[in-house]
């Protein structure tokens, strides 16, 4: 028998977890899916189990993540229906009756959930950074050395070194440190001039104190560090024989060479846009994120009534401004289904979002500091751009060349993004190279239409699931 | 390669990986305890046969695929590891044909 | 801009017929739509069939064969050409039966094909269940016989267009995305062509737009009865060679991913994606090949068929309009080599409607 249930939340990090702690406070429940073991999300992945087990690595860890368990401790003792390790990979609207058939997969299992109200909280994935040498054993990103970090305490154990721009890098490096593992070096690639250009938004990331307090902290511990750090860094290889073993780049023209055993990647975040692009909901792309995210209102709700998305799913702006968001699509979805009057939502909703203002002070700033690249539209030809398909940006110019007006059609002339991640690694670098090959902007360019399922499952699975 | 910062903990699961005994901590996940055991090439590639390893750690690239206890293609970086699983490194195509002859 | 010949569609009816033309000294111009537009031509199946085509109708049982016949020539002229390899097989191809009704059928349907006049032989027998598993090991123990045909082939649909497209913008063709035919004026020679990014001239124009024929097809007096019709196909991981045949709805490609198609439904232009469709695609393909169970699915799709009232091709020069064609057909990726190497030929000769006067669409009046 098909489940029937009022919310499904897809999504266990800040924005869906306190989606969540908010419909449960109010007397209502909702089934929270979410593909990892634990709650947390990205952020605060394993931070119960970190607690727990490995109390003496949450000095290095930072106070950021260690409040985490605020909202991890509401969560558990709240929500009755949460599912670990479960994937969605298909989503059904029915016509008929304004529902949704919510598929998903859990230990070799599939099943599916009907629904009135989607929470859609499914968060970021970090660009992918296309160069020279990247599918090679060793080249990793930085998101992926601290997820090892958090989840399991473990460190890179050779020569490790930080390439690229962001918050996420200047994060990293301080854990880093703080647990007393060495960096052979940080290779900044943020252009010149980023810092003078993004004075223009500080007064209003000063309503963002707390973040600038961080982030100039983050700076001066690896300032006073050792860490060799070379900046303006241009045309950044990977090479080696079966796995990383050297680092080429540049510094004004200045060739330099590194040996390195683990190389950890880059350049900001994006929304992952897996399920809102196969819901076909409209998407638009932000100029400075440079990424595609789905269109929602104030309240997180998209052109498909009843289905919200939050967090950084919904444009990337940091944990707290997606606990907010959580919280305003959760109390909206509390008032649908009156277990709240209008006027106590309007009350709480004005509250977050007042906070949710506040925060999003620092994006700006952030996004001016740390631009998104421009350059992947032009990184060198030989560059594997689909690592599934193994189709390089040469391959894409030519395609172009030859008549081809967009990722649809490039999918079907190279395959590329016909892979097995299903173009989550190449979707973006294919609009960009495009964008630049086309001389169109990324935004007419448009991006690859995602198809069920958005993980592959075993044909068995799909049996079963029918004859049930 | 990783090393873990507390070496000295009990590593209460085994786990195998092609025939070779692993140790693991409860809660860490396949991709991590094989890294930490040296093993950065989890699968040859498709196309060109060439060797491959965990590049996000986060489930989205699916460069960490691996064939635990007979289901093959597990995102290695999503799976807490139990005791007494098996793994196995995955062939550029896997071969299902071993099953085909009726 | 004026060219001998306006191509309205860049799919595969569309870059066949171009290519045709282009190396018979013609210029050519293709408006298509843009980048998410449906495109049969990019969700289909790839099979080069021939056993089932023409119960009905024998010159398409012939004109299916002839296909069949130019494909491996044609393909070996688009490597030469392109240096794109488009993986065209011809294995021959078994359609496997689930039970005796379906056994019936296809055993029915060769004995109409045989009795009707001037068919061209397809070679299509009936064989038993067990000759299918000694044929074809894998097959498993529900499968009750199959029909069999020699002649049946796959090619790589993609890279079929790709090849097309590449070929033909070098020997000449201007191609235009994102060009949208509004509208289609008749002048007192050649025809206007309205598009949303301002208009075309030629002296000939050709209907190729799949789906878009219908409305377009007014404009110069066609009546072209075609609608959409939905199927959905399923592809698996990559996987070690697993077939000696091609099985109708189960093939594999040259990269390794298995195909299983393909279903038909009716809900107008809508590509949306349905769960129950790719359930009953698995269910019997697991059936007739149970060791599938194990590979995984990557990704499903549906796309939309251009369906005639009888299934068959419309080829038709507007009597009203001369010089306006459409050229439509339910199987543009079996008969791209007759278009590319036979029909497009005929384009340029005077007798067009002659050639082809059983794909009339006036065939449909008469009912
Ligand atoms: C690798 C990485 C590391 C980061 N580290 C930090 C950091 O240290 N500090 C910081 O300030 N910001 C960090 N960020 C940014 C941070 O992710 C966000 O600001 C914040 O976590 C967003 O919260 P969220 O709830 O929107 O999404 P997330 O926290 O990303 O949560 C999304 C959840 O959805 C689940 N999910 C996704 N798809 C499916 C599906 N199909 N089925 C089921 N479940 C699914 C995921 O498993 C995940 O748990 C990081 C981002 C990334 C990508
Ligand atoms: C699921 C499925 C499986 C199939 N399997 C097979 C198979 O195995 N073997 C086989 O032989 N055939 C198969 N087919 C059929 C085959 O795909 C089609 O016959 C063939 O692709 C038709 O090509 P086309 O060029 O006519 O149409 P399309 O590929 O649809 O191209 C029409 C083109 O016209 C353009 N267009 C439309 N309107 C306008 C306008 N107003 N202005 C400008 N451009 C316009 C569109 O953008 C499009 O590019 C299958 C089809 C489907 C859906
Ligand atoms: S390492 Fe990327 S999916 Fe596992």
């Amino acid at each position: 028998m098909t489940l029937c249930v009022d919310v499904v939340i897809i999504g266990a990090g800040p924005a869906g977890m306190s989606a969540s702690n908010m419909i449960h406070e109010y007397g209502g429940r909702a089934v929270i899916l979410d593909e990892q073991s634990e709650p947390g999300g990205q952020i605060y992945k394993a931070i119960d189990r970190v607690m727990r087990d490995r109390p003496n690595e949450l000095s290095w860890l930072g106070s950021a993540y260690h409040d985490g368990a605020r909202l991890t401790k509401k969560f558990r003792s709240q929500a009755k229906d949460y599912q670990p390790g479960s994937m969605v990979w298909h989503i059904e609207c029915r016509n008929l009756d304004g529902l949704y058939n919510i598929f998903y997969s859990q230990a070799g299992v599939s099943k599916k959930i009907e629904t009135k109200y989607i929470v859609i909280a499914t968060g970021a994935m970090e660009r992918p950074v296309p160069i020279p040498g990247w599918t090679l054993p060793g080249v990793m990103t930085v998101g992926a050395v601290q997820s090892v970090l958090k989840n399991s305490g473990m460190y890179p154990s050779g020569k490790l070194v930080l390439a690229g721009a962001g918050p996420l890098v200047l994060q990293l490096a301080s854990q880093l440190i703080g647990a007393g593992i060495s960096i052979l070096a940080i290779l900044d690639t943020s252009p010149k001039g980023s810092f003078l250009k993004a004075l223009r938004h500080f007064p209003r990331a000063l309503f963002a104190g707390d973040y600038l307090y961080k982030g100039w902290n983050l700076t001066n511990k690896i300032m006073q560090s050792n860490i060799k750090v070379y900046r303006n860094v241009t045309e950044l290889n990977a090479s080696g024989d079966g796995r990383l073993q050297n680092l080429s780049f540049k510094v004004n023209e200045t060739k330099h060479c590194l040996k390195a055993d683990t190389l950890a990647l880059h350049e900001g975040i994006l929304p992952n846009v897996q399920l809102t692009r196969l819901l076909d909901l409209e998407h638009v792309w932000s100029p400075r994120q440079r990424s595609f995210s789905p269109v929602v209102n104030s309240w997180g709700e998209t052109s498909l009534s009843g289905v919200f998305v939050v967090g950084d799913g919904a444009g990337v702006s940091g944990a707290r401004t997606a606990e907010y968001s959580g919280a305003i699509a959760g109390i909206i979805i509390l008032e649908r289904l009156e277990y709240i009057k209008e006027s106590q939502r309007d009350l709480i909703i004005e509250d977050r979002k007042f906070r949710r203002l506040l925060d999003e002070g620092i994006r700006p700033f952030l996004d001016t500091l740390f631009p998104a690249p421009e350059r992947i539209g032009e990184v060198p030809d030989k560059t594997i751009i689909c690592r599934c398909e193994e189709i390089t940006a040469a391959e894409i110019r030519e395609v172009v060349k030859k008549g081809c007006s967009g990722p649809n059609q490039a999918k079907a002339f190279l395959r590329c993004g016909m892979g097995i991640c299903q173009g989550r690694m190449c979707g973006t670098s294919v609009t960009e190279v495009m964008s630049k090959a086309l001389e169109k902007k990324p935004a007419d360019v448009g991006a690859f239409r995602v198809r069920p399922p958005i993980k592959p499952l075993s044909l068995e699975e799909i049996v079963t699931l029918n004859d049930n | 390669m990783f090393d873990r910062f507390n070496e000295n903990k009990n590593c209460l699961i085994k786990i195998e990986f092609d025939g070779t005994v692993l140790d693991a901590l409860e809660g860490e996940m396949v991709a991590s305890v094989l890294m930490a055991a040296g093993i950065m090439n989890f699968r040859d590639a498709p196309v060109s046969n060439t060797p491959r390893g965990p590049y996000c750690m986060m489930g989205v690239c699916f460069e960490c695929l691996v064939e635990i206890d007979g289901v093959g293609h597990q995102q290695a970086c999503l799976v807490p590891v139990r005791s007494g699983m098996s793994i196995k490194r995955e062939k550029a195509k896997r071969l299902i044909s071993d099953d085909l002859v009726c | 801009m004026t060219s001998d010949f306006i191509v309205i569609g860049g799919g595969l009816v569309g870059a066949a017929v171009s290519y045709g033309l282009l190396k018979l000294g013609a210029t050519v111009t293709i408006l298509d739509e843009g980048d998410t537009a449906f495109r049969a031509s990019r969700g289909n199946f790839g099979l080069v069939w021939v056993q089932s085509k023409g119960d009905g109708m024998h010159e398409y049982a012939t004109w299916s064969r002839e296909s069949s016949d130019l494909w491996p020539n044609f393909a070996e002229l688009l490597v030469e050409e392109t240096g794109i390899n488009v993986g065209h097989h011809r294995p021959g191809g078994l359609e496997l039966c689930l039970d005796e009704a379906e056994y019936m059928d296809f055993e029915n349907s060769i004995n109409r094909m045989h009795n009707q006049p001037n068919v061209a032989e397809n070679g299509r027998r009936m064989i038993s269940g067990d000759e299918v598993r000694r044929m074809e090991p894998s097959v498993g123990p529900e499968v009750v016989g199959a029909s069999y045909c020699p002649y049946d082939g796959i090619v790589n649909p993609l890279y079929t267009l790709r090849a097309l497209h590449q070929k033909c913008i070098e020997s000449g063709l201007i191609y235009r995305p994102d060009h949208e035919v509004k509208k289609i004026i008749p002048q007192i020679r050649g025809f206007k062509i309205i598009t949303n990014e301002g208009y075309f001239l030629s002296d000939k124009v050709i209907l190729a737009a799949g789906n878009g024929n219908k409305a377009l097809g007014e404009f110069v007096g066609l009546d072209i009865p075609t609608g959409p019709e939905r199927g959905h196909i399923v592809v698996t991981e990559r996987t070690s060679p697993l077939f000696n045949y091609v099985l109708g709805a189960i093939r594999q490609t040259d990269e390794g991913t298995v195909m299983l198609g393909a279903t038909k439904e009716n809900v107008g232009f809508d590509s949306g994606f349905n769960f129950e469709m790719a359930a009953k695609i698995i269910d019997k393909a697991v059936r007739k090949i149970p060791a599938l169970k194990k590979l995984r699915m990557i990704r499903s799709w549906s796309a939309l068929r251009i369906m005639s009232p009888d299934g068959f091709p419309i080829y038709e020069e507007s009597s009203n309009f001369p010089g306006a064609f459409v050229i439509t057909c339910h199987s543009g990726v079996t008969l791209a080599a007759a278009h590319a190497l036979k029909l497009a030929p005929e384009l340029l000769g005077n007798d067009f409607n002659g050639k082809f006067n059983a794909f009339s669409p006036k065939r449909f009046d008469v009912r």
